[in-house]
């Protein structure tokens, strides 16, 4: 027995190696996505990529760089200004104005439930895979916050605080573009947005009335709205399909959208459906913010569909300039589109 | 050294063992099922999409924008009757050129087959008592007025109408409900597609081939002018699809 004696003392100092290694590697606290119970029930788990879990100390860095003017050239502004929590991570503006005055040609996206965008192609045109990847655009965009991401670097490196909470994030105070991106990234995942009264309803919580309910028949109804084809269901908690549709806006289109971005004329005139969710706070609508208000965009689908090349075929009755919704069916639609509205959430970011 | 004799006699037991159940795999074929398209013999895919290119069997001229449809429930049956169904269904998704081919993770044992089959969406069964998180991520769920459940089948694009003017049309197929009544009466609209019979040598691919002309075709000839959207509420309709879709698919080849 005594001759094993050595083996063993060499196997506990490997063990014990080991171990010492694991002490020593620092790992910021994981901070998982709460998934909400519609979600969990119905539909995909959400997209997390496995170089950037959530955690504690990330996403409160990325909240702080979310409303840090310190990423745009003249410290004058910060993803905020434009995706502000009030207005579900929007603005209400029709384009928003950039550090040089300037105005965008597309409408401010809301910001939620972004962690169930399942192909991960972001912005109005999907010009862009994954949300991280996202965050880098508009720092450098001349019409927004105009800056340089050498500039941004170098300022978070001499900033009193920023080197440390990127230590506690992600385990090195050597900042670079890439650690600012997946910071935003993970705060933008905690975004999310699933208490709404048509939620509770669909928990049993709360009652609809008369005229909401109505209002769902009218968006589920294919001689109807038929509206569920593009923008979810009972069935799909996001209230879009996260696709990209001519839903019938102009008859010559001016801003190709998709096609710009994939070069092929059939995808000319496609913009994201965006979520139906919190339509309460995101006017103005669609890409470009032409419609003030929800019933313009209701008259749309209704009477005001242009024809074009590559307007979709859900849009239906583009003869007649969409499917006639009569005065009663719109107030009901609009009322339910309302039910969708969570101010649970505007209340607690 | 003797020590270590129960040692090596313990390894090599275990090797064996190992060995043994390799034996038992190779009397089982993994299966591959793959979808091909085509518009009377000619190939369609994603790349043909979106340009007016194809004729129906009442002289439309027509584009395809959007296909994907759902298959389940494939059936390897034995002449003495017993069966072996493959786990899992596949939403073929040609628009997107996703799942068009499918490997179910079950296996089959080696041998002749007196029928293989799949059904073309999805039974009342697998319909109505399951929530499928992927088809509902995917929005392929059919309204609770209709019955709920799953779409079997999205077919979109646009055709030139009696008048010239470019139409689009949205061919979606659904089990057949009629909501006239004070109570709905559904009718299904399912179907099994028979592949005949096959002798399972090895590992085996399957080559299936959609025709989309057929779904225009036979016994009904379809006119998009008065049939190219709300059909899914569309009774007749439905019934109509279900009668066209009979002769859509078939078996090109067995790969093994």
């Amino acid at each position: 027995m005594l001759k094993w004696t050595p083996y063993y003392i060499l196997l506990f100092f490997v063990c014990l190696s080991c171990s010492n290694e694991s002490v020593d590697e620092y790992v910021p606290t994981p901070s998982p996505l709460q998934i909400p119970q519609l979600f969990q029930d119905n539909i995909l788990a959400p997209v997390i990529p496995t170089n950037n879990p959530q955690t504690v100390e990330g996403i409160a860095l990325g909240k702080k760089l979310f409303s840090d003017p310190i990423l745009s050239a003249d410290n004058s502004q910060a993803c905020v200004n434009c995706h502000a929590p009030e207005n579900a991570f929007t603005d209400p503006d029709r384009f928003s104005d950039g550090i040089d005055g300037l105005l965008g040609n597309r409408n401010s996206m809301p910001l939620f439930n972004l962690a169930w965008n399942y192909d991960e192609k972001f912005f109005w045109d999907g010009r862009v895979f994954s949300l991280e990847h996202q965050a880098f655009q508009p720092v450098t965009d001349p019409l927004e916050m105009h800056n340089t991401w050498a500039q941004v670097e170098q300022r978070l490196q001499q900033h009193i605080e920023y080197p440390n909470l990127f230590e506690r994030a992600f385990g090195t105070s050597t900042i670079d573009s890439t650690l600012v991106t997946k910071a935003i990234a993970q705060f933008e995942r905690t975004l999310i947005s699933s208490n709404s009264k048509f939620d509770k309803y669909l928990l049993g919580e709360v009652t609809l009335t008369p005229q909401e309910l109505n209002g769902f028949n009218v968006f589920m109804d294919e001689t109807k709205g038929d509206c569920f084809h593009c923008h979810g269901s009972d069935k799909n908690p996001l209230w879009t399909d996260n696709i990209f549709h001519n839903n019938g806006l102009d008859a010559t289109i001016t801003d190709l959208g998709l096609g710009k971005v994939t070069g092929d004329p059939a995808d000319n005139g496609k913009f994201k459906s965006p979520s139906l969710r919190n339509l309460a706070f995101t006017a103005p609508y669609m890409h470009d913010g032409r419609f003030a208000t929800l019933d313009e965009v209701i008259n749309h689908y209704s009477e005001g569909l242009q024809n074009s090349p590559t307007i979709d075929p859900l849009m239906k009755k583009v003869d007649q300039g969409g499917v006639q919704l009569s005065t009663q069916d719109k107030a009901d639609l609009k009322a339910f589109l309302l039910t969708l509205s969570d101010y649970h959430f505007i209340d607690n970011n | 050294m003797q020590k270590i004799f129960p040692i090596l006699f313990f390894s090599l037991i275990t090797l064996v063992s190992c060995g043994t159940d390799n034996d038992d795999k190779v009397s089982e074929s993994i299966v591959t099922f793959n979808f091909n398209h085509n518009w009377d013999g000619s190939t369609v895919t994603n790349t043909n999409f979106s340009t007016i290119q194809y004729t129906n069997a009442n002289g439309e001229e027509l584009s395809i924008t959007k296909l994907r449809y759902l298959i389940s429930n494939i059936t390897f049956q034995k002449s003495d009757g017993e069966t072996f169904v493959l786990n899992g269904y596949n939403l073929v998704d040609v628009t997107n050129n996703t799942n068009l081919s499918f490997s179910p993770t079950t296996t089959i044992p080696k041998g002749s087959y007196s029928k293989v089959s799949f059904t073309f969406g999805f039974n009342n069964e697998d319909n109505y008592n399951n929530n499928y998180p992927d088809l509902n991520a995917a929005s392929w769920s059919v309204p609770a007025l209709l019955g709920g459940g799953y779409h079997y089948m999205q077919l979109e694009g646009r055709f030139i109408n009696n008048i010239t003017t470019q139409t689009g049309y949205v061919y979606h197929t659904i089990r057949a409900v009629d909501n006239s009544g004070a109570t709905p009466t559904f009718q299904d609209t399912f179907f099994e597609v028979d592949l005949g019979e096959v002798t399972i040598t090895n590992n085996a691919t399957f080559e299936i081939n959609m025709n989309i002309a057929e779904w225009f075709k036979n016994p009904n000839t379809w006119d998009l002018n008065t049939l190219n959207n709300m059909l899914m509420p569309n009774f007749n309709a439905q019934m109509m699809m279900f009668q066209n879709g009979q002769d859509v698919f078939s078996l090109s080849a067995v790969n093994q």
